[in-house]
């Protein structure tokens, strides 16, 4: 039945989104050493890891919880391609822009 | 007077001409899925300034482990485990908020109404948590810490009044001494200081997360609105249950915001 089926589904992202932030908190409170000695992009291994966690979590929540995931494709692109236009670039000024902060006084 | 433009019947033959809805979504739907985009771009800048002054400040940042390490009831130091516990009852609440829009798309009263109100309860408790937190953060430790006329923190080392670790550093002799009287003592944080390091911190703390905080205010002030409409058969007359919907979506982008800005200030 199809209603058996979709609460279903939404438990199952329950339970994907638990498990992210379970490991997400057992790293945090371990920070394994070889997770901080490596650098992916100038960012340690462990900090690029709950990043890339996170942005796992925010397209479960966006695609099922907020049912983006099957609303008609001009809806889609409208919402996420402003998000990765606007915001790496937001981050990319500011964060290239800290690294030199010091220097210009 | 004869207004020729009304008589004049207008073709529409594309799917962008008007009259019909390209995106298969409700004006309203729509409207609340651009003005989260927006508030997203807001969250996003925010976190993005956060994170310049912790780069230009970094031998002074605070590390969120040591500054919030309390469990309610509970005595010891036990970092993340609260904040954990805060993003559980966010994330469940989402869920419970899920099963309501799931309940309304099938027109069962009874099951919003359940759905609904656990909602707004696990709204009530995330925000009693963030209260917490909030107090033991103002509230400081019981040591305190030496704030110096140059702006820099620094602590005691433990056991000792002539010997003071600053970010990091550990200072000894007359450049303790010179330090020391010129200090003045601590505790907690506010806007204006912060024993644990940098007062940016926790300015960015007190302002990230209170207009995080704000959101779920706002939140759960419009689930008891609707929920009262759920009550009085609003949305039974009205023959669906969008508005629930459309609240939705407010609450799960709330939830959203909350991820990002648990990893930024209390994991990286």
């Amino acid at each position: 039945m199809s209603e058996n089926n979709s609460t279903r589904h939404i438990w199952i992202v329950f339970w994907i989104l638990l498990f992210l932030t379970a490991v997400e908190v057992l790293l945090g409170i371990f920070k394994p050493s070889f997770m901080l000695s490596n650098y992916i992009l100038g960012v340690t291994l462990l900090n690029m890891t709950f990043i890339i966690l996170t942005i796992v979590k925010a397209y479960y929540i966006v695609a099922v919880f907020m049912h983006l995931g099957h609303e008609k494709k001009s809806l889609q692109i409208s919402i996420v391609a402003p998000m990765w236009l606007l915001i790496p670039y937001l981050l990319f000024i500011l964060l290239s822009e800290a690294s030199f902060h010091g220097a210009i006084g | 007077m004869v207004h020729f433009y009304m008589e004049q019947s207008v073709v529409k033959n594309n799917i962008w001409d008007g009259g019909v809805r390209p995106m298969v979504a409700s004006y309203g739907k729509l409207m609340m899925w651009f003005f989260l985009m927006t508030d997203a771009l807001t969250f996003s800048a925010f976190l993005g300034a956060y994170g310049f002054q912790r780069f230009v400040h970094a031998d002074a940042w605070p590390i969120a482990d040591e500054v919030f390490n309390h469990f309610p009831f509970v005595h010891g130091e036990y970092p993340m485990l609260f904040v954990a516990l805060m993003t559980f009852i966010l994330i469940m609440s989402s869920v419970t908020m899920v099963l309501a829009v799931h309940h309304g798309h099938r027109m069962n009263k009874k099951g919003v109404i359940l759905w609904l109100g656990l909602t707004i309860i696990g709204g009530v408790i995330f925000l009693g948590s963030q209260a917490w937190e909030w107090y033991h953060f103002i509230h400081g430790t019981y040591e305190g810490a030496l704030l110096g006329a140059d702006g820099s923190i620094a602590h005691f080392v433990a056991g000792t009044t002539d010997q003071i670790m600053r970010h990091g550093e550990l200072i000894v002799g007359q450049n303790a001494l010179e330090f020391i009287a010129s200090a003045r003592e601590i505790t907690g944080a506010n806007l204006i200081y912060n024993e644990y390091g940098h007062p940016l911190f926790a300015n960015f703390f007190f302002f990230i997360t209170g207009f995080h905080g704000f959101h779920v205010f706002s939140g759960v002030v419009i689930l008891i609105i609707i929920f009262i409409n759920v009550l009085r058969d609003t949305y039974e007359k009205r023959g669906h249950y969008e508005m629930v919907e459309k609240v939705g979506l407010y609450w799960h982008f709330v939830d959203l915001v909350w991820v990002f800005v648990f990893t930024f200030f209390y994991l990286v």
